[in-house]
């Protein structure tokens, strides 16, 4: 049986594909035109009744929330392929605690701005300046303190590379869409993080296969 | 007896509160360590050195030190998987992925909103803060929309995740605690039936009613 994961043109479906790729695991996709509003059609919201991307399917068993799928395929394949989680219970509450970092303090200013900068025309609304400001004032504090970790520690949650860094690599792709990777490029062990990690054949991959859907 | 851990924050802060629920449920001893946010203790310099994003709470036990409430429950699930509450992080891998999926759902869908009008509605009026009347609106809808979807989840199955109590039904009792109690959204969730059901189980366990005596405590008197 192979995964199925719905939406793969899009950010958080491509936390999976980079997960199920790292893992070794085969998937196919189905494309999920959000733009066109698919992701709240009835059959859709069969599987993901919060309307938004990704939700697999594996089999019978269907799962939703990018970050909850990570963690599901990275336990269950621990023995193949790269090991995402860390070797002790100390060393995966340490890929928690940087995955909730991500989860809670990195993806809502990012989100915004990839929503209001890159999405807004193609949506149909107006793109806030202020939110934009905001978000980006946000997302540069949460870096100046990715910025001190990530100067006595090669990845978020140690010296391996985890679910925590991946979890980062789709929406921080979109910075060079919104000309604003320079938030990266201005911080020196932020830099170095994105350049290792965004150069990993799993993102190489990835971005080949499912192009996202605003042209740079 | 095993060293208590170190939980830092104040009781009355929501994320502070999951994780004493957390440790509650597991049975496991835990100190209690006042940060006095009024006085702007958890943005000095000595907070920010063990949770350098100047937030509560911050957790500590005897092989490591960690942040973030839902990853310290995590860690405390799985370290103290053989006691307390075994079902409260699931007992085989797909009870867990839908612990997870539940869990996500409450961070990134349940908790913005909900969060927003727990700040504006119990929190701002106490710091003197002006209320956002356009927050507080958006907030309410975007709830309501997530609450739907709650809604029809509970009438098919007794907790979120499965029959059992989980962390993902716990992690929702901070936030919804102070909108039932002490502000007038608490219909939102006790006119919905399914959810006005679910709400009556989790907020009626032990462990969350000595959480909320927790709460009430008076705070600690300053050095």
């Amino acid at each position: 049986m192979v995964v199925k994961v719905y939406g793969p043109a899009f950010a958080c479906p491509k936390r999976v594909l980079i997960c199920l790729v790292e893992k070794e695991i085969e998937f196919e996709t189905v494309p999920v035109d959000i733009i066109k509003g698919e992701h709240k059609d009835p059959e859709y919201l069969k599987l993901q009744p919060f309307g938004v991307v990704p939700v697999i399917q594996d089999g019978d068993y269907t799962l939703y929330e990018s970050r909850a799928i990570i963690r599901y395929y990275a336990e269950k394949y621990k023995s193949q392929g790269t090991d995402l989680l860390g070797k002790t219970i100390e060393e995966r509450g340490t890929v928690e605690q940087w995955l909730e970092v991500e989860a809670q303090n990195y993806h809502p200013p990012i989100y915004n701005l990839v929503l209001h900068v890159l999405f807004s025309d193609k949506m149909g609304f107006p793109a806030d300046a202020k939110v934009i400001e905001e978000s980006e004032k946000n997302l540069g504090k949460v870096l100046d303190i990715y910025e001190e970790r990530l100067s006595k520690s090669k990845y978020l949650a140690g010296d391996f590379f985890s679910l925590a860094d991946l979890s980062h690599i789709p929406f921080t792709n979109y910075l060079g869409a919104m000309g604003k990777m320079y938030l990266i490029k201005e911080r020196e062990h932020v830099s170095a993080w994105w350049d290792d990690i965004s150069s990993r054949p799993s993102w190489k991959k990835v971005l080949e296969l499912y192009p996202a859907p605003i042209l740079e | 007896m095993a060293t208590p851990v170190k939980v830092y924050g104040p009781p009355m802060s929501t994320a502070v509160s999951r994780v004493l629920a957390c440790l509650l449920e597991k049975d496991v001893n835990f100190q209690l360590i006042p940060v006095d946010m009024s006085k702007g203790e958890h943005k000095k310099p000595d907070y920010l050195k063990i949770q350098p994003f100047g937030q509560v709470p911050s957790f500590q036990d005897e092989s490591i030190s960690l942040f973030e409430s839902r990853a310290i429950c995590r860690y405390v699930s799985e370290k103290y998987a053989n006691q307390g509450n075994k079902r409260l992080y699931g007992t085989n891998p797909l009870e867990k992925a839908s612990i997870e999926q539940w869990l996500e759902a409450e961070g990134q869908s349940f908790n913005p909103p909900s969060s927003a009008l727990v700040f504006q509605l119990a929190f701002a009026p106490r710091m003197k803060l002006k209320q956002d009347l356009g927050v507080i609106k958006q907030s309410e809808e975007k709830l309501a929309k997530v609450l739907d979807v709650y809604e029809q989840r509970l009438g098919e199955s007794r907790f979120l995740a499965g029959d059992e109590f989980t962390l993902a039904d716990l992690s929702h009792l901070p936030n919804t605690q102070y909108l039932v109690s002490v502000t007038e959204k608490g219909e939102m969730f006790t006119k919905r039936k399914n959810v006005g059901r679910w709400w009556s189980e989790i907020s009626g366990r032990d462990s969350w009613k000595k959480v909320v005596d927790l709460q009430k405590a008076p705070p600690p008197k300053s050095a």
